[in-house]
């Protein structure tokens, strides 16, 4: 029992250690097309090495071996016997992600899938039968392009066909068929492998076998191999997976829009049959396995990116890796506290009035520790952003290439810190911005050019601290938001009456609004208006908030403002009547006493503050709660101006008290969530006080605002 | 105040259960010890907005947040004073999202009693201010009635309850 603990243990460590070492292949890769470096080659080869000892210790056969061919190929390149050639990185990059496939089957204990491994081994196999010198980084493919543009390297030769073959993008797909000297496209090969929820998310998959087959002769094989005993069948999970051979020469996007609906936890690999491959799994010619593997990763990225974070995030709330300085620092700062606990035990024993002096030091330094020790634990869970940037330069890469963009990805600020789980959670809203900064941002070298910039767009991510919270941003010097387009599309949907005015930033955030996309053509990076309502509440849910800046034709940035930590808030200490409020200091812009003159009503009902050049609503905060205030007249309480999904609003409370940091704990545990409430807190006299939630607070007061207009037409 | 006795009705085979009572508008109503936590004394409550009446507030017990619920007000009892004997029963019960810990407000705590399963009667279809779907049984204890409540769903449909009713 206990040895199987451990073994449970060294396997664990062994599975992070291998992700690592795939993280560190993976971000040396990329850096290795910019220009061979043997220290990196180095770097990457001892991760593979490692990954491949300890696979085989564990007996994962099947990733030892492929791991193991990766290794003879980096070897060679070590010694310099192999050029770096971009045909061979994309390989390398491909395998890393086989391996990563393989491992987290084997982590999750399910059977190791080797569809990919061995579409990829033969590929490792052709590349290391191909004796190439060292120096000239010349393929045969590239030899072989007349499409390189002209005056164009030869190793940028052979990058533009490998991102031809890549893209797999319909219309190409017979050059690059032709290319690799096969025959015409004949049909598909599609290896269907759902995840066991894929009855949850209302698929059927006979429906989707069914829509294949009015493609063309549909050929099902159905692999039942991870059914379970009956008397262990759940009939709500799905447990089959299938191998389905489509007959007909339709494009690769009809294919993949059956499946357009299947959770991205499922696998789907689509293999194009090639007329001369004859169909027969025994021998394909050498360049088949090519287009399988390079069509594998061309796949929709919805599903090639979603899954390794998905799998990421749910692995990484497990265990935390702590510097051992922070650690020290603990220790230190313990002992410090049980110095002053021992001065403290003094004079519970014996206490004399003239010791009045140095019990009042004591204490001071037992206030100093544990300020110290908070910090310090808080500390712990303090992460650099770099952790999250990693996995971009490697997602921009490939989103580049697939979008036939040319971008220079610019990370600053990596050793920023934040909270882990805000570290988490702002993973996802982050790539889905970048995904639409190189979508819809940036635009094409032909139409940068056109518009007097250089041919490569650039984008940025940048993360540092403002006041008590950590800013990223995300900028590109693309085309910018267009604010007619935005604004048109909304009055068409109704989303905006068709006279109103509205301010650059209003117009901004409809993108915000659910369903809402200008993208004429819907492609499979974005487009669908799905997502950014998710971006802005994920980040609202965090307790952050976005901003977006952009000016036409020289780029857009948006502004992540998020808390620094989930645990601890700075918050103003806010009284209403006898009722004590939280609010945190972020959201609030200033606090202000009102004259009568700077105030004003709209149909007698509304009331609006005049605040410097704007007019914000009176937001009542005793009325929104059902409070008794010290007084109803605006003038004689407080007007805290708060601002919220850019959105401002000034609040009338009665008194503020004071600003302190105060522990958030959960309304919800126990209790629901209620709506303009964040959590609640502990006073330290044991009494609990609420805590505001600033956006969901000015919601609410918006929903009451239409409910009586609503009711007064 | 925990004298333990068993009734003359649970004379009988079968699985005994223990009931804390409590009154509530002069009548004894049991809850399952198991579902029991603790009994605390009366407490500051911070009110929350959107709650409907019968919703205290919540309460700060060792660092959780804790809702409470005042059972004379959710049974519409006429008289809800707070005197000396009014008490918090905290409870844990296991609801549709997980273990929670909700405080019952209730007059007086009386007493613990073991009852066997089949000596409890089930109610009868019209039971007056109290909704009979939160009584799981009555229970004759030497002459005595006591109402034994269903503590789960009672706390898990008066704190999931809607806010806006009582708004």
């Amino acid at each position: 029992m206990s040895v199987d603990l451990e073994m449970e243990e060294i396997l664990k460590v062994f599975f992070e250690e291998s992700f690592e070492g795939l993280d560190t292949m993976e971000s040396r890769l990329l850096t290795l097309g910019d220009g061979a470096d043997r220290e990196t080659i180095n770097t990457i080869f001892r991760a593979a090495h490692s990954i491949k000892g300890g696979a085989g210790t564990f007996g994962f056969m099947e990733i030892s071996e492929f791991t193991h061919s990766v290794e003879t190929l980096l070897d060679e390149m070590r010694n310099g016997a192999r050029g770096v050639t971009p045909d061979a990185l994309q390989v390398l990059l491909q395998s890393v992600d086989v391996i990563r496939d393989m491992a987290q089957s084997a982590q999750a204990k399910r059977p190791i899938v080797m569809t990919g491994a061995k579409a990829l081994s033969g590929e490792l196999t052709r590349i290391l039968a191909q004796k190439v010198p060292p120096a000239a980084a010349q393929t045969p493919s590239a030899a072989a392009s007349d499409a390189a543009p002209a005056g164009a390297s030869t190793l940028r030769a052979s990058a533009q066909n490998a991102a031809a073959t890549s893209v797999g993008q319909p219309k190409r797909d017979n050059a690059a068929a032709n290319m690799s000297s096969t025959g015409p496209l004949e049909g598909w090969r599609i290896v269907f492998a759902p995840d066991v929820s894929l009855f949850k998310t209302c698929n059927d998959p006979m429906r989707i076998l069914d829509e294949l087959a009015n493609l063309g002769p549909l050929e099902v094989t159905a692999n039942v191999d991870a059914l379970p005993l009956l008397s262990d069948l759940d009939p709500t999970q799905c447990h089959l997976s299938w191998t389905l051979s489509l007959r007909a020469a339709v494009e690769h996007a009809r294919v993949a829009e059956v499946f357009d609906w299947v959770d991205a936890n499922s696998k789907i690999v689509y293999e194009p049959i090639y007329a001369s491959s004859n169909l027969s799994p025994v021998a394909p010619p050498p360049a088949d396995p090519t287009q399988a593997a390079v069509q594998r990763t061309a796949g929709p990225s919805d599903l090639q990116v979603a899954a390794p974070n998905a799998a990421k995030s749910g692995g990484e709330s497990g265990s935390l890796r702590v510097a051992t300085e922070k650690i020290d620092a603990l220790i230190n700062l313990v002992g410090e506290l049980v110095i002053t606990q021992s001065m403290l035990c003094r004079f519970s024993e014996k206490y004399e009035p003239a010791d009045v002096e140095s019990l009042r030091r004591s204490i001071a330094q037992l206030t100093r520790n544990t300020r110290e020790l908070q910090e310090s634990v808080m500390q712990i869970r303090m992460l650099p952003i770099g952790f999250s940037f990693n996995r971009f330069p490697r997602l921009v890469h490939d989103l580049s290439r697939k979008l036939g963009k040319r971008v220079e990805l610019k990370l600053s600020g990596e050793n920023t810190e934040l909270d882990k789980t805000v570290l988490e959670k702002i993973g996802d809203p982050l790539v889905h911005l970048v995904r639409n900064a190189l979508d819809h941002g940036l635009e094409s070298p032909e139409q940068r050019l056109a518009a007097g910039k250089s041919e490569t767009g650039t984008l940025e991510l940048n993360a540092f601290h403002e006041g008590g919270s950590i800013i990223i941003e995300v900028k590109d010097d693309g085309a910018g938001l267009r604010k007619d387009r935005i604004l048109a599309k909304a009055r068409e949907r109704g989303l905006v009456d068709s006279d109103a005015l509205l301010s650059d930033e209003q117009i901004y955030n409809l993108i915000f609004v659910a369903g809402f996309s200008t993208a004429d053509a819907v492609s499979d990076v974005s487009g669908r208006g799905v997502g950014m309502d998710v971006v802005r509440r994920n980040i609202n849910d965090l307790g952050g908030h976005v901003q977006i800046f952009s000016v036409q034709g020289q780029g857009s940035t948006i502004r992540i403002r998020l808390p620094l930590t989930l645990a601890i808030l700075d918050g103003q200490v806010l009284r209403v009547g006898k009722e004590i409020y939280i609010a945190s200091l972020v959201s609030i812009i200033e606090t202000v006493q009102s004259t009568r003159e700077n105030l004003s009503c709209v149909a007698g009902r509304t009331e609006l503050f005049k605040h410097r050049a704007d007019y914000l609503p009176v937001v009542r905060l005793h009325d929104l709660f059902g409070i008794e205030p010290d007084s109803r007249d605006i003038t004689d309480g407080l007007l805290v101006v708060l601002e919220a999904d850019g959105r401002r609003v000034a609040m009338l409370v009665d008194e503020l008290l004071a600003q302190q940091q105060v522990v958030i704990k959960s309304l919800e545990a126990n209790f629901k969530q209620v709506p303009g409430l964040a959590g609640a807190t502990i006073h330290g006299d044991g009494t609990v006080a609420l805590i505001l939630d600033v956006p969901g607070l000015i919601r609410t007061f918006l929903e009451r605002q239409t409910a009586h207009i609503g009711r007064a037409a | 105040m925990t004298t333990e006795r068993m009734s003359g009705a649970t004379q009988g085979a079968g699985a005994v259960h223990q009931y804390l009572s409590f009154f509530l508008g002069g009548e004894e109503y049991g809850a399952d010890i198991l579902s029991v936590q603790e009994i605390k004394g009366w407490d500051t409550i911070t009110r929350v907005p959107y709650s409907p009446d019968y919703i205290l507030g919540v309460i700060n017990l060792r660092g959780s947040i804790v809702p409470v619920v005042d059972l004379r007000v959710r049974f519409a009892l006429a008289n809800a004073a707070f005197d000396a004997a009014t008490v918090i029963i905290v409870v844990h019960v296991a609801g549709t999202r997980g273990e929670r810990v909700v405080g019952i407000v209730v007059d007086a705590v009386s007493d613990v009693y073991s009852v066997a399963s089949e000596s409890i009667r089930p109610p009868p279809d019209i039971m007056g201010s109290v909704d009979h779907m939160f009584v799981t049984g009555l229970a004759d204890l030497d002459g005595k009635l006591l109402i034994i409540l269903d503590i789960e769903r009672l706390v898990e449909s008066s704190v999931l309850g809607d806010g806006k009713a009582a708004a």
